[in-house]
């Protein structure tokens, strides 16, 4: 680590305890909660007002969102595995595991992709109804969401990995802070899923 | 998080564990929506099973459960504003809400 970098990302403040890269992302992902936050408030406010709200299930197709919720959880344990092979000094390993998270991702956002190709061709959009305006918004913002994750996890595979020889501890934290954000994408899911497709 | 080998082997054990748990309670999700069961039972079956796979993620996947103090205390105010977004609804619907 350079003198003119920022302190503290490879080892802990002597005050807080933690790398202050992971002082920021959780400072990051606490904003993320009010911003989903929000849009949950959002979401109970508009269909306890609603005279009528179709059930979820009727409109949306809850198998494929079951197969996404599972592709979501599986990439939730690749992400988790790619740190652990980082911290046992396996770094082919953690390449696999990390090349195995961005794959699931893509899976997740190709399976996203059908349901709303479905939607559209049935001329199902934002502007139909709220139920479909609070469906698009959620699970768009969410979507949008795991592909940053795509974008921060493919930059850790390839170029950003070479970290990994400079700095090894830094390389380690900067997963731990990525999967933190990656794991906060599937708690999301978590509860859209749910609410969304099963209520 | 430690960086002891032997350590991180056994957590690699749990995360497989909590991976079939997740799974396991995804299934029983879906499952438990077939019962049709009325609006306010089925919200809070939804809800609770949503919430224990979530503590699931947050405590071995985020390693909550062996957190730092501070990222807990950022955790807590996080919680507390979140509880008082979910609760800003009701207040449309209050009799003490004046528009």
């Amino acid at each position: 680590m350079s003198d003119n970098g920022i302190r503290y990302i490879s080892k802990p403040h002597p005050v807080t305890g933690v790398t202050n890269s992971k002082l920021g992302i959780w400072c990051f992902l606490a904003s993320e909660v009010m911003l989903f936050g929000g849009l949950f408030s959002a979401y109970v406010l508009l269909r306890a007002s609603a005279p009528s709200w179709p059930h979820g299930s009727d409109l949306l197709n809850v198998p494929l969102a079951t197969l996404n919720t599972l592709v979501l959880i599986t990439s939730s344990v690749t992400m988790v595995m790619a740190w652990a092979s980082l911290a046992l000094k396996d770094f082919s390993k953690y390449k696999r595991y990390m090349a195995a998270t961005i794959l699931l991702a893509l899976v997740f956002l190709a399976v996203k992709s059908v349901e709303y190709a479905h939607k559209f061709e049935h001329h199902h959009f934002p502007s139909t109804n709220t139920f479909y305006a609070i469906y698009f918004t959620l699970t768009g913002l969410h979507g949008l969401h795991v592909l940053g994750g795509v974008v921060v996890n493919t930059y850790f595979l390839f170029p950003g990995s070479a970290l990994w020889k400079k700095d090894p501890e830094q390389f380690k934290g900067r997963i731990e802070c990525a999967g933190l954000y990656w794991h906060f994408v599937d708690l999301v899911w978590i509860f859209l899923f749910p609410v969304l497709y099963l209520l | 998080m430690t960086d002891n080998p032997e350590e991180i082997k056994k957590h690699v054990k749990v995360y497989i564990t909590v991976f079939a748990a997740l799974a396991f309670l995804t299934v029983l999700t879906v499952a438990a929506s077939y019962l049709k069961l009325p609006l306010v039972p089925a919200i809070l079956v939804a809800l609770f099973i949503a919430s224990l796979k979530a503590g699931l993620v947050a405590g071995f996947f985020m390693h909550l459960l062996s957190e730092k103090q501070v990222i807990i205390s950022i955790l807590a105010v996080t919680v507390f504003f979140f509880v008082v977004l979910m609760l800003l609804p009701a207040l449309s619907s209050s009799s003490l809400y004046v528009s």
